[in-house]
């Protein structure tokens, strides 16, 4: 490019930006990322499942159900669930997926008032519990608990009685002992200030800002995220000084299974009350073109063949009561009997409210 | 202008190349994709309006990020540039065994996931650490993992152009009188000024959109623009608010960067560079070698201790020590497919991320350094945006912008294509002040004897900035094994890349999970070091040696 004529050179550059902005921005109509609708069963149809970035499938369940429907799912991880989410009602208009899956009850009303899904019924919903069916648009495929977890060593040790209920925590005896997430950037984090909204409430004597008051006055400590409350605070798994944490009450089934040495019995036990569920769905994307062969991988998911897996790739415990448990889940994991939930909606509509309130109490 | 226009049409073929390439690159993958998102943030169902911009306004919570973003990412590169300078001087004017080691490692940190280096410095920082004291959930803790992560930056575009300052200015300077503090002052910093803040404006940036360091480091109290965008995106979708926060980012860093382009325009003075080999030579006298030593072992500890402290949590097995975790990697666990091939992975992208970041990047410093018009100007500030943009405003721009005329949303060449937008600033930062020193009277004279531009360019312009070139190359491959922000939103779950692989283990309880992210983490640092000294290594005939 010249100095000698600089109008030609920025005509120049315009030209190429117009080019490129063209290449861009053809009818966005022509194209979509669904394959064509079948009915032929073996007639070969790509599936796109849209996940959340903790999704695990192995490659040989993906071959032999390709094999025998003839439908190949090509997995589309979509970061973590907020931001799958978001992503999915974003690209509305024009679908990245034909099926999504781990939309949790936390953001379920937003993917559902954005109309992302259309409504399936599953014929094996019948061996699902009928409190993880919550809407016809959507159906459950696993389900955990985000729940306090303690070091049983540690306790012990200090011949402390470990906390029977949230209210307990805010006991002097427990003093510097908790860390929690922030519920601002941590998915087990909202959940916890979920379990003390159900838990105390938004009105009466004891309200759950009088409770995070108590909690902070007593040295709780925020991190932002599950990794470094877990892995660098928790004295179980960790050199760090705080012997409860909330996790998942599936970590210590997990301990034991991941143990760097065998071990029978886990280093950590969960407090089974103020446990807070969250349920993760899948659902169809509304106007998909290839309906039936999506239906197929909505039954793929509730399968036991799928659902046997989830316990130890996802955390989670599955949807499906006749899904095969590992036997270290069977040993080792609780699930609560009366876990806490929020109204439907409730968390949509008062999440942002809740955390700035939940941030003025913490930072004071 | 230092170029005359050649009637010879080849030329002028490669001159519309050397700008369209890079330009459709950004444009296509970087402007398009952005502009698209904001677009559809800021113009939503009632046109445009000021409201998102006066919602952050009236949100205290919003307020102090902005603040804090500026003032914690002033406070690290001032820090980083102090703590650094020392060691960029040994480098570029002592030799001393092992030095391409050294170089080598001090890039590890700058690739380190942020989750992983979070672990070491909650170990090291708190208070059974060495130094006493509880600093976590501080600012000194964020300040001190930003230089950690910056170091090399200073140490490697400084010391690369002081590696090259003729000694013989500082030693005529030193004869005619002038103290050492003197003759840094007066001579050899106002002739590394155009390197200093090529630094500085790289760690400006870094710091300036830090991201987990904050998080993980400051705890739930600190909050930055970058943390802000993507809260407001992924957890309250409130898209309006985070795109006037990104706005709001581009602005402040573009403005750096036009202060920063003009300061280099009027600033950077051509000069007589020498060879490395020439101007490095071994310390001479006790001074000179406590100096050396110092510097050195200051170093090894300030980057080395964190480091350490990965490797020997990767060795824990139970209360004793062993390889287990690193003989487990071969194995699929029930979840992931084996983590070891992870490494095959980041290795492939990153070939690819280096080789389209060198070439997109060299043709963009070529047309900078030589072509001065306001156009290469607001080229230059639009080569660095991406560095300066959230990744989360690049991956919701991938999404709802690549989808035409041909789907590459979910396409694998994504990912090296995110990393070579981050790393071809890199690459064009490191060849710039070279190139600018490169004097126009070489160049005059290989035309005058007859050389075609192309000649001259290779035969002239190529060897003196190989080097320059080859430590971009390394910048871009190391940058591509860390990237781990846009790579989250992108990486397919089959092919996990080093980092993403790393946060996935992370991600689960369980003492073996833990212990394979830190073999993960210590294999990663080797990769890096390791690739590093080769790309360094190579040489073509004599050139590498410049």
């Amino acid at each position: 490019m010249s100095a000698k004529n600089p109008k030609r050179s920025i005509r120049r550059l315009i030209a190429i930006v117009v080019l490129v902005v063209a290449a861009g921005c053809s009818d966005p109509a022509t194209t979509t990322s669904s394959p064509a609708p079948t009915t032929a069963p073996l007639e070969h149809v790509e599936i796109i499942l849209m996940t959340h970035d903790s999704f695990v499938v192995s490659d040989e369940l993906l071959e032999s159900f390709e094999t025998e429907t003839g439908i190949e799912i090509r997995v589309l991880p979509a970061g973590d669930a907020g931001t799958m989410v978001n992503q999915a009602v974003l690209t509305k208009d024009n679908p990245l997926a034909d099926v999504i899956f781990g939309v949790d009850n936390s953001f379920l009303s937003r993917a559902l008032d954005a109309g992302l899904f259309a409504p399936y019924l599953s014929p094996l919903l019948a061996s699902v519990p009928d409190e993880l069916e919550i809407d016809p648009r959507v159906t459950p495929i696993d389900f955990g608990d985000v729940c306090i977890n303690w070091d049983k060593a540690y306790f012990a040790d200090a011949g402390l009685t470990p906390p029977k209920t949230l209210f307990d925590l805010t006991d002097a005896i427990y003093r510097d002992l908790l860390v929690v997430q922030s519920p601002a950037t941590s998915s087990p984090g909202l959940a916890f200030l979920y379990s003390t909204i159900a838990t105390f409430g938004e009105n009466g004597d004891y309200t759950w800002i009088d409770f995070w008051t108590d909690l902070r006055d007593n040295n709780v400590l925020v991190t932002s995220g599950w990794e470094e409350a877990y892995y660098s605070y928790f004295t179980a798994a960790s050199d760090g000084d705080r012997p409860m944490v909330v996790s998942y009450a599936s970590s210590p089934p997990f301990e034991v299974i991941y143990a760097t040495e065998p071990i029978d019995e886990p280093p950590t036990a969960v407090m089974t009350q103020g446990c807070f569920r969250q349920i993760e769905y899948a659902g169809i994307v509304a106007g998909t073109e290839a309906r039936p062969a999506a239906e197929r991988v909505i039954d793929l998911l509730l399968s036991t063949r799928f659902q046997d897996g989830i316990p130890l790739s996802m955390f989670v415990f599955p949807a499906n009561a006749d899904a095969t448990l590992p036997p270290a889940f069977v040993e080792h994991a609780v699930v609560p009997a009366d876990p806490l939930s929020l109204p439907d909606g409730a968390t949509e509509a008062n999440v942002r409210l809740w955390i700035l309130e939940w941030t003025e109490v913490m930072s004071r | 202008m230092t170029e005359q226009d050649s009637p010879n049409r080849r030329s002028r073929i490669a001159r519309i190349a050397l700008i369209a390439i890079p330009l459709s690159f950004l444009g296509y993958f970087f402007v398009y994709p952005v502009a698209s998102i904001l677009g559809i943030s800021l113009f939503g169902e009632g046109g445009f309006s000021f409201s998102a911009f006066s919602a952050i306004a009236s949100r205290p919570s919003l307020r102090a990020a902005i603040w804090f973003t500026v003032w914690q990412a002033v406070a690290s590169t001032l820090l980083t540039l102090v703590v650094a300078m020392p060691a960029a001087y040994v480098f570029a004017r002592f030799s001393f065994p092992g030095k391409s080691f050294f170089r080598a490692a001090i890039t590890v940190p700058f690739v380190l996931p942020t989750v992983v280096v979070g672990a070491a410095y909650l170990a090291l920082l708190g208070p059974n650490g060495p130094l006493g004291i509880d600093l976590r959930q501080t600012i000194w803790a964020i300040l001190i993992a930003h230089v950690f992560y910056n170091y090399a930056v200073v140490v490697r575009t400084v010391g690369g152009l002081w590696a090259h300052l003729d000694p013989r200015l500082e030693e005529a300077a030193r004869m005619l009188g002038a103290g050492r503090w003197r003759t840094f002052r007066e001579v050899s910093l106002p002739l590394l000024r155009p390197a200093i803040a090529a630094a500085s404006s790289i760690v400006f940036l870094f710091t300036f959109t830090s991201f987990g360091v904050v998080l993980i480091l400051g705890g739930f109290e600190y909050s930055t623009i970058e943390v802000e965008i993507w809260r407001q995106t992924t957890a309250f979708l409130d898209l309006p608010v985070a795109g006037a926060l990104a706005v709001l980012q581009l602005v402040g860093i573009s403005s750096i960067l036009v202060a920063y382009s003009r300061y280099q325009e009027r600033r950077s003075v051509e000069q007589q560079l020498r060879p490395a080999i020439e101007v490095a030579r071994r310390p001479r006298g006790r001074r000179e070698f406590a100096l050396v030593w110092g510097v050195l072992g200051f170093t090894g500890l300030f980057l080395g201790t964190p480091l350490a402290v990965l490797v020997g949590r990767s060795l824990r097995v139970g209360d004793g020590y062993g390889f287990d975790a690193y003989r487990s990697l071969g194995k699929a666990t029930a979840t992931l497919v084996p983590p070891a091939e992870a490494i095959g992975n980041s290795a492939l992208f990153a070939t690819a991320a280096m080789a389209i970041a060198l070439i997109v990047g060299t043709m963009a410093a070529t047309l900078i350094a030589y072509h001065r018009t306001a156009v290469s100007r607001w080229f230059d500030v639009l080569l660095m945006l991406p560095l300066g943009t959230s990744a989360v405003t690049i991956g919701f721009g991938f999404l709802v912008a690549l989808d035409t005329p041909i789907d590459l949303r979910t396409a694998p060449i994504l990912v090296p294509i995110a990393h070579a937008l981050v790393a071809i600033p890199f690459v064009v930062r490191t060849e710039v002040p070279v190139m600018r020193s490169v004097r126009t009277r070489l160049r005059e004279a290989g035309a005058v004897l007859g050389a075609p531009p192309g000649r001259v360019w290779r035969e002239i312009d190529l060897p003196l900035i190989f080097r320059a070139m080859l430590v971009g190359a390394g910048f871009a491959f190391a940058i591509s094994l860390g990237e781990f922000g846009a790579t989250s939103f992108i990486a397919r779950p089959d092919a996990p890349t080093l980092p993403v692989a790393i946060f996935r283990l992370l991600g689960r309880a369980g003492a073996a999970n833990f212990t394979q992210a830190m073999a993960l983490s210590t294999i990663l640092m080797g990769l890096t070091a390791i690739s590093i000294l080769a790309i360094e290594r190579f040489r073509i005939g004599d050139m590498g040696e410049f």
